[in-house]
């Protein structure tokens, strides 16, 4: 069969069911039990496996099988999530994603899996596998049925929390009795008294006065602290006479945690109407404000709208033939202007109401929800804080906003580049924010959300925010600034000496951000999309890195300037201001001409020089200049006339002119001429 | 690939220079324009003559004559842009006429003559004499390699 004409389909498609799997298992891992979550990572894998097999792709098929068969045991409640199995699936992902991209770059979607399909397969027949050295957490399977499990008040966490500070186990255990017992309340007393000596006795279920009127039937749990091992508890507890079965579960606080809060969503679900006045848990009640964010997966499904796949390219096509037609518009409406034809003069107005209209749909096609971009960073944080041994949530806020496709595809990596700076030097590892008296758990917040004609992108971290001394220490040292100039720099100053090239606080270059790039490349990129960067943070409780871009790229604001015949455009985002000067202002110095500029003096660029502009030389006693900047510099463009501030549509030279001088583009005037735009950095030394 | 292919013709499309009349395939016009409005670009070799708004867009204009060492192209009437695709770059080059649109037989077609009129060689990819016309095939990755101009 023939499929190359579904190749296309088949890697998007194969794209969105991995992003699907990463999404839905990361929810997974916050909520082992749901197992409504298993059935949506399941179906994305069984449609992929189906695609995958049919397109021909043996190795991929063969993977997605394995993991399939995972998920079906986990389905099955035969196995439970761990994080060693979650690990182990992620790779599996991972692999899959790899091969996809290789299929997507005219590769053969081959790789070695062999690694991974044998570790799927020792979890799928219950084999145990090598923990991952970096994993803390326990790797026992509760084998209490859930619907069993003891839950715990705020003094019961409490005190298991502090029995864990003091190096004491917590153990669920379920005692079973034979079905015969006769005196029940009696072989209930004999194991408690032995459990009281071992320990203390937190909690047990059904309640004590229940078990001592012998209501329940042959087993009880109770939720021990002690310092025994268990396998001592269990043997001490099988001597009880008329004991058929003792089983000793160790817990750790964190699936407690976890337990109560997936004890606590099930609650929501079921009655957030009547929680709303009783909320007092301030996560609680942003889960309420914001349902899309606590309960994403429900949302996405009732969301998704019809949508069709269309090529960029043909976007773009589409695009030109409008800007054709928006220019032929601006010649009708000139021409019906000199004819003063009312018939004529109605349909102009009523093109250009149609055409305004079909700019903004089109302009709005190009725009895609920066989600496209977010969505990699939930798996990036996890590993991340994993490899990093710290504990770190993610919490993003936002996604749905909406950016023109050029800058998406720009954005991805400085805000890889932030993120990872936050993860490695702003949160604390949980042993220093415990002696700082913050949660054990820091908090990275990602959020996007339109301003005026800005869409505004930020990474909040609550950890422990900009050394300013270490941060001048390392900036004199590297040269940046002087010592002088040091001690008058503001602190905010001092935080934006971080994006200064050739800078890294880092005391050691860790392998998660210390790759030998800065953060001054982030601040590159995100200059060059038009954008901005700032920072904010305050010591010891957090920063703020906020990245201001510009809705789309394809549209900017310039002033117009007129250099004898020819017309130059120059973004409004370089020019400080426009003046006129006297000759007589002009000052020589060095050969260079300059101004005095508000008490600066600032170099003159006579552009009619460098542009080698064609035409009789005037002697004008007034010059027009632009003030532009390129960072702290200054420069004044001389031209011959200001004609105005316009919005123009940017396009590139082509491959054929790839790199002109001081030229960065060009763009369509109203009357079908070619403006060039003028590149200030380059004129700026 | 299905299309069939005319085993031994090549088609192409004729054009004037001076007094002599160079061809290059057809597959590789995009459209035969008259002269409009062209943009010049500043500190740019002086055979490109700049840019022109073609259908939205912004496409690279290169005077031949010019890049052939021959002198300016005279416009006129009769003065066309032939715009050429190369390897997804679009460039708009001035001829002095368009004149016809041709099969000549593949096998016609000799490496270019030793000496060709001074001019630089390595822009002939060869030569086809067709009746009592001698067509000049251009190499025109050669004639068309991206200009990069410096600070």
């Amino acid at each position: 069969m023939d499929t190359n004409q579904y190749m296309e389909m088949f890697i998007e498609e194969s794209k969105e069911h991995l992003q699907a799997c990463n999404e839905h298992l990361l929810e997974l891992e916050k909520n082992p039990e749901n197992i409504a979550i298993v059935n949506e990572v399941f179906r994305s894998a069984h449609t992929l496996k189906g695609m995958s097999a049919t397109m021909g792709y043996e190795d991929i098929a063969n993977l997605t099988h394995k993991m399939e068969n995972v998920l079906d045991e986990i389905r099955n409640s035969r196995l439970h999530v761990t994080a060693e199995l979650l690990d182990v699936v992620f790779v599996a992902v991972d692999q899959l994603e790899e091969m996809v991209l290789d299929i997507a770059a005219g590769g053969k979607g081959k790789l070695d899996v062999t690694d991974t399909v044998q570790k799927l397969h020792k979890i799928e027949t219950g084999e145990e596998i090598p923990v991952a050295a970096t994993t803390v957490e326990s790797t026992v399977v509760s084998n209490i049925p859930q619907e069993n499990w003891l839950t715990y008040d705020d003094y019961e966490m409490t005190v298991i929390q502090q029995s864990v500070e003091q190096d004491f186990f917590t153990y669920e255990i379920s005692v079973k009795l034979r079905e015969d017992c006769l005196l029940k309340a009696a072989r209930v007393y004999m194991v408690f008294e032995l459990l009281e000596k071992m320990g203390d006795v937190i909690k047990s279920s059904p309640s004590v006065e229940k078990l001592e009127g012998e209501d329940f039937d042959e087993i009880f749990y109770v939720a021990l602290v002690t310092t025994e091992l268990s396998e001592d508890v269990q043997k001490k507890l099988m001597k009880v006479s008329e004991v058929t079965e003792v089983l000793v579960n160790p817990v750790t606080l964190e699936q407690l945690k976890k337990r109560n809060n997936f004890e606590l969503d099930k609650v929501e679900e079921n009655s957030v109407m009547e929680i709303t006045d009783v909320i007092e848990d301030k996560q609680q009640i942003e889960k309420i404000k914001s349902p899309e964010k606590s309960t994403t997966s429900k949302n996405n499904q009732v969301q998704s709208s019809k949508t069709i796949r269309v090529n960029i390219e043909r976007l773009d096509i589409l695009m030109n033939l409008f800007e054709e037609l928006v220019i032929d518009r601006g010649r009708l409406q000139s021409i019906s202007e000199d004819l003063h034809n009312s018939e004529l003069d109605e349909t102009v107005e009523r093109m250009s109401r149609i055409t305004g209209d079909l700019q903004n749909i089109i302009l709005n096609m190009r725009m895609v929800p920066v989600e496209t971009v977010f969505n990699r960073f939930p798996r990036m944080v996890r590993q991340l804080a994993r490899d990093l041994n710290k504990k770190i949530n993610l919490e993003v806020i936002g996604a749905e906003t909406e950016l023109d496709r050029t800058v998406i595809d720009e954005i991805g990596d400085p805000l890889v580049h932030l993120i990872r700076n936050s993860l490695d030097h702003g949160v604390e590892s949980p042993e220093i924010r415990i002696a700082k008296g913050k949660p054990e758990e820091g908090t990275v917040v990602l959020r996007a959300y339109h301003s005026g004609n800005h869409v505004f992108i930020e990474i909040e971290d609550d950890g422990a925010g900009i050394n300013r001394e270490k941060v001048l220490k390392k900036a004199i040292s590297k040269g940046i600034v002087s010592n002088e100039v040091a001690q008058t720099l503001s602190d905010k100053q001092v935080a934006e000496l971080i994006l200064s090239s050739g800078f890294s606080t880092a005391d050691v270059i860790s392998d998660v951000s210390g790759r030998g790039v800065g953060l001054d490349v982030v601040k590159t990129t995100i200059e060059s999309l038009g954008g901005s960067i700032d920072i904010s943070s305050t010591e010891g409780k957090g920063s703020l890195f906020s990245i201001q871009l510009p809705l789309t790229l394809s549209i900017i604001s310039v002033m117009l300037v007129e250099l004898g015949e020819e017309i130059y455009a120059i973004p409004l985002s370089s020019i400080i201001e426009t003046a006129i000067i006297r000759s007589s202002d002009i000052l020589n110095a060095h050969n260079q001409k300059v101004i005095d500029f508000r008490g600066k003096v600032v170099p003159l660029v006579f552009l009619e020089n460098v542009f080698d502009v064609p035409r009789e030389s005037t002697d004008d006693e007034f010059h027009s200049v632009v003030l532009v900047r390129k960072g702290d510099k200054m420069a004044g463009l001389v031209v011959d006339s200001f004609i105005g501030q316009q919005e123009i549509v940017l396009k590139s030279l082509g491959a054929y002119l790839s790199s002109v001088f001081a030229i960065s583009g060009a763009t369509i005037l109203g009357n079908g001429k070619v403006a060039l735009i003028v590149d200030c950095n380059a004129l700026i030394g | 690939m299905t299309e069939a292919v005319n085993f031994g013709n090549l088609k192409v499309v004729v054009f004037q220079l001076a007094d002599k009349e160079y061809v290059i395939p057809v597959s590789q016009v995009q459209g035969i324009e008259k002269l409009i409005y062209i943009t010049r670009v500043p500190k740019t070799p002086s055979f490109v003559k700049g840019v022109i708004n073609l259908r939205g867009v912004v496409t690279p204009i290169i005077d031949l004559k010019n890049r052939f060492g021959l002198g300016e192209s005279s416009l006129s009437e009769s003065t066309r842009i032939i715009i050429i695709t190369l390897d997804d770059m679009n460039v708009g080059v001035i001829v002095d006429s368009a004149n016809d649109v041709l099969d000549i037989p593949v096998n016609s077609i000799e490496p270019q003559p030793e000496v060709v009129g001074g001019m630089e060689q390595d822009f002939i990819a060869g030569v086809a004499k067709i009746d009592s016309r001698l067509l000049i095939l251009l190499h025109l990755n050669h004639v068309l390699n991206p200009i990069k101009s410096g600070v």
